[in-house]
Parts: C-alpha cells; sequence; structure tokens
C-alpha cells in the first residue's frame, strides 16, 4: 500500500489528523524547550546577581511599556566588535530576574545590556528629554513626559508579589517594605534604612535632577543605571567561573 | 421574547461588570479597555431590545441568505471588509513608523511613539489584516470544499466580533502602553484570555463543519487550516503564561525569565512567522490557484509529503533568532539545521503552486490576479531562501539586530501573504456580492504594479541599510580601534530610510486602490474599460493579398 493509500485514512477522519498535526508540533516544541529548565548549566551561576529593587522594577515596567525593546538590546553577543563597544558579553545569569526578558532583535539604538554607569544621571535625564541635544544623529523619540508624571507608588508591593510568584526571591521584608523602599531610593534625604542590605549595591540618590518628586524618570534612569552592573564580569571569580563554562 | 429578554439580562450583567471594573482599575488603560467593553455591551444591549430594526438593518447591508441550500457567507463578506479595512491602518501605521525613522520629529508626545506604533504596526497587518483574510477564507474554503454549511452559524458570528474586540483592545492597549513588550505577543494577559475563548470557539466552528461534509475526503486547504488553529492555540496559551498584578490592573509579569523566557517567545515568535503567516496562506493557496487557473493542483503526493515535513520541521526554527546569544550552543544550532531542512518542505508548497499554473501560464499575462497569486508564490520562494540562509550562524552575526532582518521580513508580509489575500479579495468580492465581475481589472493591474515597486524599494534598501550598518559596526582600522561610533552608522542609513518609506508609499497606494475597486464592486458598479488582452482585429487587413498587374 503506498503512502498515499495509507494517508486517505488521516484525510477520512478529522481526528486523526487533527492529532496527528498535533503530535507532529508537539514533539519539536517538548525536545527543544524542556530540557532549558532541567540542564543546570543553562544558566551559570555568577556572584553579584539580585532582584531588581522596588524603584529599578518600576523603572523597568516602564521600560516595557514604551516598548524600548523595538530599538534597543539588551544581549551583547561574543563578537570582538561587540565587546569593544558594549562590553563583556551578556550572561545567562544577568537576566534570570527579568520578566519578561528584553533581550531585544533589532538595534535601531545601541545595545543597553551594560549601559549602567556610562553615563551620568544628567546625561540620561538631558537624553531622554531631547535626545537630539546630546546625539544630534538620533532618531529616537523624545520622552520629556516621563519627568512630569509622578511615579505611581501605590501597588509597589503588589508588583513585587506578582514577580514573587513567578519565582524571582524577593522576601516577606522586600514586600513589607516596597513602597518605603521605591520612595527611598529615589530620594536622597530619606532615610533608606536597610535597602542597601537587602538589595546590595543598590544606587540611592535623585536620579532626574528634581529631589522634591519621585518621578518616572527617576525610575527609569535608576533601572538604565543599574543594567550589566551587578555582577562583575572581569573579577577573577568571575573569570574562572567563566573559563570553566560547558556548553557554550 | 423570553428568549431576547435573556440575552438582555447577559448584555446588562457585562455593562454592569465593565463599569464596575472601570471604578475599581488600577491604571488607565485597563479603566479604558473596561470603557470599551462597557460600549460593546451597550450596543449589543440596544440591539438585542431593538432585534427586529437590527435585522432588517443588517438584512439590507448585508443580504443574508436564508436559504440552506445556500452557504453562510454572511460573515465572509463581514471579512472581506474587515480585511480591506484593517490592511489600510496597518499599512498606514507602517508607513507612519518608517517616516519617524527619518524624521523623528513625528513622534508627538506620549501616545504616537515609535516605542508604542511599532506594534500597533505589526499587529494590525499580521493579526487584523492577516487573521481577518484567514477566518473569511477558512469560513468561505471550509464550506465549498466540504460542501456543507458553516456549524454553529452564532458561534462563527460571535468569532468574527470577538476577534474585531481583540484587535480594538490589543491596538488601544498599545497606544496608551498597555503591552508585555514580547514581539508579536504584545497584548496583556486578559486580552489574551479574550483571544483564548475566541480562538477555542473558532476551532469548534471549523472542526464542525469539517464533521459536517458531504465529501468523504478532507481537502489538502483544510489539513492546513486545521493545523494552524490547533498550533496557535497551543503557541499563543504557553508564550502568554503569565500572573497579572492584579485582577483590575493591566500589569502582568511573565512566568518564565530570561534564557527560558527567550526561547518560548521565540518559539512563539518564529512560529507565528510559520503557523499565522506561512501555513494557513498555504491553505489560501490551495484553494484560490487552482480555482483561479481553472486547473487542478499540480501533485497530490508533493502537497502530503510538504504538508507533514514542514509542519513538523517549521517548529524547531525558533532558536535562530537567538543565534551568539546567552542561549545554550545545542539550542541554537538545533534551530540552525532545521531552519536550512525547512527549505525543501517550503520549496515544495511554491512548487506545488507554480506547477498547478501548467498549461496555463498564458494567464499570467492576461489576468492579473493570477499574475498576482504567482507572484506571492515566488516572493514565498525567495523568503524561504533568504530566511534558511540568515539563519545560519556566520551570516546571522551580520544580519541580526540589522535592518536586513526587517528587509527579509516583509519580502514575505509584503510580497507573500500581502498579494495572495489581495488576489484572494479580488476572488471572492464578485463571487461574495453576486456580481458580474469586478469594477476594474485594469485597477488590479495598476494595483499589481504599484505593489511591485513598493516591495522592490522596500526590500532593495533594507538589504543595503543592513549590510551597511552590520559591516559598519564591525569596521577596524589600521590602528586596531573600532572605525565607526554607533552615532555614525544611524546617519549612514538615512537615505536608504527614505526609499523605505516612499516603498510603503507605493504599496500603501495599490491597497487604497483596492479598497475603491471593491467598494465600487460591492457598489454594483462595472467599470467601462477594455479588456486586459485583447489582439486586435483589423478587418482591413484580414483579406488575402490580390496581385495585381504592373502598370
Amino acid at each position: 500500500m503506498s503512502f498515499t493509500q495509507q494517508h486517505k485514512k488521516l484525510e477520512r477522519n478529522v481526528t486523526l489528523l487533527g492529532v496527528g498535526a498535533f503530535i507532529a508540533v508537539a514533539i519539536g516544541s517538548i525536545v527543544e524547550i524542556a530540557p532549558l529548565f532541567w540542564i543546570d548549566n543553562t544558566i551559570e551561576k555568577v556572584d553579584g546577581m539580585r532582584p531588581y529593587t522596588p524603584l529599578e522594577q518600576a523603572g523597568r515596567d516602564i521600560y516595557v511599556r514604551e516598548g524600548c525593546y523595538t530599538c534597543h538590546s539588551q544581549m551583547i553577543r561574543p563578537f570582538r566588535d561587540e565587546v569593544e563597544r558594549y562590553g563583556h558579553y551578556s550572561l545567562a545569569a544577568e537576566s534570570m530576574y527579568d520578566h519578561p526578558f528584553q533581550w531585544g532583535s533589532k538595534r535601531t539604538g545601541p545595545d543597553l545590556a551594560r549601559v549602567g554607569g556610562r553615563y551620568s544621571d544628567e546625561w540620561h535625564v538631558q537624553h531622554l528629554k531631547d535626545p537630539r541635544s546630546v546625539v544630534p544623529e538620533s532618531v529616537m523619540p523624545a520622552y520629556a513626559f516621563l519627568a512630569e508624571k509622578e511615579l505611581d507608588t501605590r501597588d509597589a508591593a503588589g508588583h513585587l508579589k506578582a514577580l514573587r510568584a513567578v519565582g524571582v526571591p524577593y522576601t516577606d521584608r522586600d514586600i513589607d517594605m516596597a513602597e518605603r523602599d521605591m520612595r527611598a531610593q529615589g530620594t536622597p534625604d530619606a532615610d533608606a534604612e536597610d535597602l542597601a542590605d537587602r538589595y546590595p549595591k543598590a544606587q540611592v540618590r535623585d536620579f532626574d535632577g528634581d529631589p522634591n518628586r519621585l518621578t518616572e524618570m527617576d525610575a527609569l534612569v535608576a533601572y538604565l543605571q543599574v543594567l550589566g552592573t551587578m555582577v562583575d564580569v572581569n573579577s577573577a571569580a568571575a573569570q574562572q567561573v567563566l573559563a570553566s563554562e560547558k556548553g557554550r | 421574547m423570553e428568549n431576547a429578554l435573556a440575552r438582555a439580562g447577559l448584555w446588562y450583567t457585562l455593562l454592569v461588570i465593565a463599569i464596575v471594573a472601570v471604578a475599581g482599575a488600577h491604571d488607565v488603560g485597563f479603566a479604558v479597555h473596561m470603557w470599551i467593553v462597557a460600549g460593546v455591551a451597550v450596543i449589543g444591549l440596544i440591539a438585542t431590545l431593538s432585534r427586529y430594526d437590527y435585522n432588517a438593518a443588517a438584512n439590507r447591508i448585508l443580504r443574508a441568505p436564508n436559504d440552506p441550500s445556500r452557504y453562510d457567507d454572511e460573515p465572509v463578506r463581514w471579512g472581506v471588509i474587515a480585511t480591506v479595512f484593517w490592511s489600510i491602518v496597518g499599512l498606514f501605521a507602517g508607513l507612519w513608523i518608517a517616516l519617524q525613522l527619518r524624521f523623528p520629529e513625528l513622534n508627538f508626545g506620549e501616545y504616537a511613539t515609535f516605542g508604542r506604533l511599532r506594534p500597533l504596526h505589526t499587529s494590525a497587518v499580521i493579526f487584523a489584516f492577516g487573521g481577518n483574510a484567514l477566518i473569511a477564507t477558512s469560513y468561505y474554503v471550509v464550506q465549498r470544499t466540504c460542501r456543507a454549511r458553516l456549524a454553529f452559524p452564532r458561534l462563527a458570528r460571535f468569532v468574527f466580533w470577538g476577534y474585531q474586540l481583540f484587535i480594538v483592545l490589543a491596538a488601544s492597549g498599545y497606544v496608551l502602553g498597555v503591552t508585555q513588550s514580547r514581539e508579536y505577543a504584545e497584548p496583556e494577559w486578559y486580552v489574551d484570555l479574550w483571544l483564548t475563548i475566541v480562538w477555542i470557539a473558532y476551532l469548534i466552528v471549523f472542526v464542525g463543519t469539517l464533521l459536517r461534509r458531504s465529501e468523504p475526503h478532507i481537502y489538502v486547504a483544510n489539513w492546513f487550516y486545521l493545523s494552524f488553529i490547533i498550533t496557535i492555540a497551543m503557541l499563543h496559551i504557553i508564550n502568554n503564561l503569565a500572573v497579572p498584578v492584579s485582577f483590575l490592573g493591566s500589569r502582568s509579569y511573565s512566568a518564565f525569565a530570561g534564557v527560558q523566557d527567550a526561547l518560548v517567545q521565540w518559539w512563539y515568535g518564529h512560529n507565528a512567522v510559520a503557523f499565522f503567516l506561512t501555513v494557513p496562506f498555504l491553505a489560501m493557496m490551495y484553494y484560490f490557484v487552482p480555482k483561479q487557473a481553472e486547473r487542478p493542483i499540480y501533485s497530490y503526493r508533493l502537497s502530503i509529503l510538504h504538508f507533514w515535513s514542514l509542519i513538523f520541521l517549521y517548529i524547531w526554527a525558533g532558536p535562530h533568532h537567538l543565534h551568539y546569544t546567552a542561549l545554550p550552543d545545542w539550542a541554537q544550532t538545533l534551530g540552525m539545521v532545521f531552519s536550512v531542512i525547512l527549505w525543501m518542505p517550503s520549496w515544495g508548497g511554491m512548487i506545488n503552486g507554480l506547477m498547478t499554473l501548467n498549461g496555463a501560464w498564458d494567464k499570467i499575462r492576461t489576468d492579473p490576479i493570477i499574475r498576482m497569486m504567482v507572484a506571492a508564490l515566488a516572493f514565498y520562494g525567495m523568503a524561504t531562501f533568504e530566511g534558511p540562509m540568515l539563519s545560519i550562524k556566520a551570516v546571522n552575526s551580520l544580519s541580526h539586530y540589522t535592518d536586513w532582518t526587517i528587509g527579509h521580513v516583509h519580502a514575505g508580509a509584503l510580497g507573500w501573504n500581502g498579494l495572495i489575500t489581495f488576489a484572494a479579495v479580488y476572488f471572492l468580492t464578485p463571487r461574495l456580492w453576486k456580481r458580474e465581475r469586478l469594477y476594474s481589472l485594469r485597477w488590479v493591474n495598476w494595483h499589481f504594479w504599484l505593489s511591485m515597486l513598493g516591495i522592490a524599494l522596500y526590500a532593495g534598501s533594507m538589504w543595503v541599510a543592513g549590510i551597511t550598518q552590520g559591516l559598519m559596526w564591525r569596521e577596524y582600522g589600521a590602528d586596531g580601534y573600532l572605525v565607526n561610533s554607533f552615532a555614525e552608522t544611524i546617519s549612514a542609513l538615512m537615505p536608504m530610510y527614505l526609499m523605505r518609506a516612499a516603498g510603503g508609499v507605493f504599496y500603501l497606494a495599490g491597497a487604497v486602490l483596492m479598497v475603491a475597486n471593491v467598494w465600487l464592486t460591492i457598489a454594483g458598479k462595472v467599470r467601462d474599460e477594455a479588456p486586459m488582452s485583447d489582439a486586435k482585429y483589423d478587418p482591413q487587413a484580414d483579406r488575402p493579398i490580390v496581385a495585381e498587374p504592373a502598370e
């Protein structure tokens, strides 16, 4: 019996055809995706990774809201030119708390995976308000309205709780303190209490140049300034881990 | 009467729920969306309470056949109109964002920035234009090839209107900043839930109609539609797994993070290309090309072979979007290998379509609709060659993150999806509205050439832009330093961005011509024009030469 004869069984029966099609697409999906959740070296552990502070996470939410991924990647590939231009290539661990990931697929603007600490807060604020005043060739939209909008801090704890539900290790204290943490990190004179203990290397200061208000600009700049700075990729310890990496 | 009362009660309940949700909304985007839902409920309520008049009006405008010996084409007619309408919205949004990249002053305030309009463009063309074309043609094709009326006519109508609501919520959400920022899966959790309900209803209508078929065999086009509906359901549900911050707010967080999230998303993203923009459009090809050419499909064996190999192989190709990233090497290599193998079944579909014209090739000259179909298949072939090539890691290291990818996508979207859909619209319109022919076949010809010019400018400029930028990024001087700053690579692209926008203008102009043509056809007008092909007949010349004696 030729295969066209055998196929007649399938094309006379909706159930067989539908189930057959589903099996055909399920095989590749399972074989390719499932192992990423249990192969250990998918994410090599490195020192320094911590969840985002509530203010940084709020900035990240603004980054997501504005669709920055349509023009900016956050994934440096291991090529000489990229490493020289943007810094050490990106590690899987560096986006382990990113829900959703923002690696991007297009660089109309430069990669931002390690933009943290490269420019001053003032530069970022000026650039976001009027990109062409600092980079004449830029085609980026102006985001001046961010400096006018008060940051919505009301549901800071709710955001952290949702993130904990999907696996980000926020502690109960992190959630209780979320709103206060958010205000404290962006206000120079506020009492930050144990913020720096719970979020090592968290940068506490006024980011947007207006110390009297906590704006969306504060949050976004705080997020940009932490990008790529958590892991000291050039430290001896990190280099040792990278040298022993397998599967990349 | 009681039935109407019960339905009015349901609409009223929905209205109350929507208003309560508005009152408790955590953010503006969610509140606006609930206002839209409340508006839908009000319209439903009014329509239910004034049922009789509404029916009469609908009958007058849409001429729904009540005769059981006729196919149920009412939703197909709405679908054709929706397809044509959303094509203009999607293409205009595309032109606007193309111009924004050349003239950044065209970014207005908070709501009309590139970052918010780009998902509006992609969703409008893929899901609004493409999706409506797929729902409409699948309803049309499945009835004809099964020789049966649509199963569950009410559910079929719910699918159409529910899908429009999904589009409106998604599109308005992007402008308001309601987005997951996952490419081609931007709508937030509640819009995703709504689409899931609509999609399952679609599956029920489609499978129900297949079960009612009078033909023993399920026609090949329906294999493609069926696997499209099933696989999109799987991709949509898994990729959008998320935990909402609040049930009264729009924000949610993806269930996955980092590297796993990236692979799930690109497994979805690439298979949106596969199972939304390829598989069901091949279903359209398998019905409309043989019908328009009046020739049977070239090879039954080839259709079996390429159907199963295409759907089996396509699902693996996602990781080629993540070459040289932090995704493990084994997954990248797997994605590359399967992408390259995929070239063959893709061309199987192209060959089966093109060879169907065996013995009817002259129609390319005389029938602009056939010409559109053939050009669509040719672009499908080119895009499915370029795709495997770009998925090779060495090539990808240059092309990734550049406009080459954008050019590749548009060769497929404008060339393949656009042209095959336009051809189907031109095929369907006179048949659905019982017109003798289209208003103008010559306008179809104009549409074809405007599209060709548009695609050539678009694809050409983006290839040049992509390769230019890729090479400039990696250019080293004799001193061992990078030659170009990032800003310099942007200003180098400006002429190409202008050329791309010009391509968009031509393509949009063709689509506007289509709107006019469809509109006038529905209105029952016929343009007084010479036929497309008519060899001249000169009765004066049609006689033997009679020898005349020399003087």
